[in-house]
């Protein structure tokens, strides 16, 4: 069973894609995309670090398909996204990528900014160990972990194809 | 029991009589779409080893997003884009001479009512406008498809929205969309399909349900259907291969088919809608719009480029200016429109107006370029998305209207009710 732990950033509802990747760094070297990876929250911009997690409400990565928006927490080194619900192609696009997201209808009620997450992926149990609560996520389908254990969906089309790397 | 379009798209596409919401299925795609992101998903199959696609008729590429390239970076993702399609042999490919790609699905042929499309572009659910599911996802998702040819999905549950009455003068399909956003929310279809039906929808033309599904994803639509009658026919058919015309025909749900929910939406009495920012479902009528003075008024976009729309703006702008402080940018949807517009004398009532005319193309919808907006200034825009920082500076506020509202906006240099007035 995969544990994920972190200290919690949080967000409301409807956070989209084009903050998580902005239009405007497209073409743009890492180290200028990271200062304006989720620009709404500045001090996530400023502070976060690898391992930290996200705790967000309804409809995180609504808008485009760009994959740069879930990739771009991972590279920070995101640990796991909990949210009440997710835009369906940027949910889509982070199990490609195997960056782990749960879907967890009262997250936000029980997370305050900076305390400590622990989520099992496989049976979606979110623990606050900072105020000693535990909540049931959805459980991701077995396609799902089985992409992401293998570290995503091109892992899966090389075990697929047979291509050796 | 009867199956929405979803459920049949979705049977069809994993070879099964019949799919339940919920249920996982290995989908066989009819028909894939990219644009710039293909440099992504080109590195990844290169990457990879993989020189062939499983199919390379049923792929088309074009360059809409940053055509022609404002930046050196761009035109090296074009230039790797035209390596990848000469490598892999891919048939459908239009370079920059073709327009916006959704816009270019339907007039080069590619759509088919009843079939699964794939594209590298959330606003994919537009295939909808023609009784085809389309959907967006992302770029690795893109490889895996090209290299095998299906792909995962979850059957979702469907909802109706049954739209009734005619519109007023002056209120337009991107109206009611906004209308949806805004009473509903942007999440009422999260993860679920819709129907548009009832007889305006019926009555609708086909680039006005275009705009409709097209926006589906904007209220979280996986597919934002309206059904494939005579009038999609009579468009579709000249533009389809004659070898595939036989695949072209009428597509309906089932009468007894299961809706998760079903919304009645009158719009005999509807007012223009405007999107405040940062969100599209913050949403007011025009009535209540106040006093916003803009700097810019853009349109154009996979939402509201269509001759339809610049034939609009062209009767609100005979014979006036576009208002002394304001940038009014137009891009025509496609070449043929483009090319339609010119040889109907549209082009020359806008530019005699005073309004900037590009080439077919995003243009600064996404932020890319072509019209992007300095810190503290605003856009009215009859695209789909107003997101902080879109259209260039996070201190920028974009506004979404229908064509008319941004034409008329424009003329007056803020944002004002369209409607012809009474009396």
């Amino acid at each position: 069973m995969a544990l994920i732990k972190g200290k919690v950033w949080k967000f409301g509802d409807n956070v989209n894609t084009d903050v998580m990747a902005p239009g405007f760094v497209f073409t743009a070297p890492w180290e200028e995309v990271r200062k304006v990876v989720l620009h709404i929250h500045p001090k996530f911009t400023r502070e976060a670090k690898p391992g930290d997690v996200i705790v967000a409400g309804k409809n995180w990565g609504c808008g485009s398909s760009r994959e740069q928006a879930p990739a771009n927490l991972k590279r920070l080194g995101i640990g796991c996204i909990v949210a009440e619900s997710f835009g369906r192609i940027y949910f889509r696009n982070s199990v490609a990528i195997a960056l782990p997201s749960i879907v967890c209808p009262a997250v936000s009620e029980v997370f305050d900014e900076g305390d400590e997450l622990e989520l099992e992926l496989e049976s979606a149990r979110v623990k606050n160990i900072t105020k000693g609560v535990e909540l049931e996520g959805r459980r991701p389908s077995n396609d799902m972990l089985s992409i992401i254990a293998k570290g995503g969906i091109i892992a899966a089309l090389r075990e697929r194809l047979k291509i050796k790397k | 029991m009867g199956m929405t379009l979803a459920e049949k798209v979705l049977a069809k596409a994993s070879s099964r009589k019949e799919v339940k919401p919920g249920e996982y299925v290995t989908a066989k795609v009819d028909q894939v779409m990219s644009q710039e992101a293909f440099a992504e998903v080109y590195q990844i199959l290169k990457e990879e080893g993989i020189d062939r696609v499983w199919d390379r008729r049923k792929v088309a590429i074009m360059l809409d997003h940053k055509a022609p390239p404002p930046t050196v970076p761009d035109a090296e993702a074009h230039k790797l884009i035209r390596e990848g399609v000469k490598k892999l042999g891919i048939e459908g490919w239009y370079d920059m001479r073709a327009g916006i790609c959704h816009q270019i699905m339907g007039e080069k042929g590619h759509i088919i009512p009843g079939e699964l499309v794939l594209g590298t572009d959330s606003h994919s659910t537009t295939y909808g406008a023609f009784g085809a599911a389309g959907t967006g996802i992302g770029v690795s998702e893109m490889a895996y498809v090209l290299a095998t040819g299906e792909l995962w999905m979850t059957v979702p549950s469907t909802i109706k929205m049954v739209i009734e009455g005619d519109l007023p003068k002056g209120v337009t399909s991107k109206d009611i969309l906004l209308f949806i956003a805004g009473k509903y929310t942007t999440q009422v279809a999260q993860y679920k399909a819709v129907e548009f039906k009832g007889p305006a929808a019926e009555r609708m033309s086909i680039a006005s349900r275009m705009t409709m599904a097209n926006m589906g994803v904007e209220i979280g639509a996986k597919f934002a259907f309206f059904e494939a009658d005579q009038k999609t026919l009579d468009y579709l058919l000249p533009y389809v291969k004659v070898e595939a015309q036989n695949r072209v025909g009428i597509f309906q749900s089932d009468p007894d088919a299961h809706y998760d929910q079903v919304y009645e939406i009158d719009v005999s009495r509807l007012e223009p809608q405007v999107a405040f920012p940062h969100d599209v479902g913050n949403v007011k009528p025009i009535s209540e719009v106040g006093e916003i003075r803009i700097n810019q008024a853009f349109l154009g976009s996979c939402t509201n480029g269509r001759l339809e729309d610049l034939e609009i703006a062209a009767g609100l702008l005979k014979g006036k200016k576009v208002h002394s402080e304001v940038r009014l940018i137009i891009f025509p949807a496609s070449w043929e429109i483009y090319l339609k517009a010119l040889r109907g004398g549209i082009l020359e009532t806008l530019i005699e107006a005073g309004a900037v005319v590009c080439n077919p193309g995003c243009g600064p919808c996404l932020g890319g370029h072509m019209g992007l907006l300095a810190a503290g200034e605003r856009c009215i825009a009859s695209s789909n998305r107003n997101f902080k920082g879109r259209m260039g500076s996070t201190e920028a506020e974009v506004y979404l209207g229908s064509p008319a509202t941004v034409v008329a906006s424009a003329i007056a240099g803020r944002i004002v009710d369209p409607r012809p007035r009474k009396g």
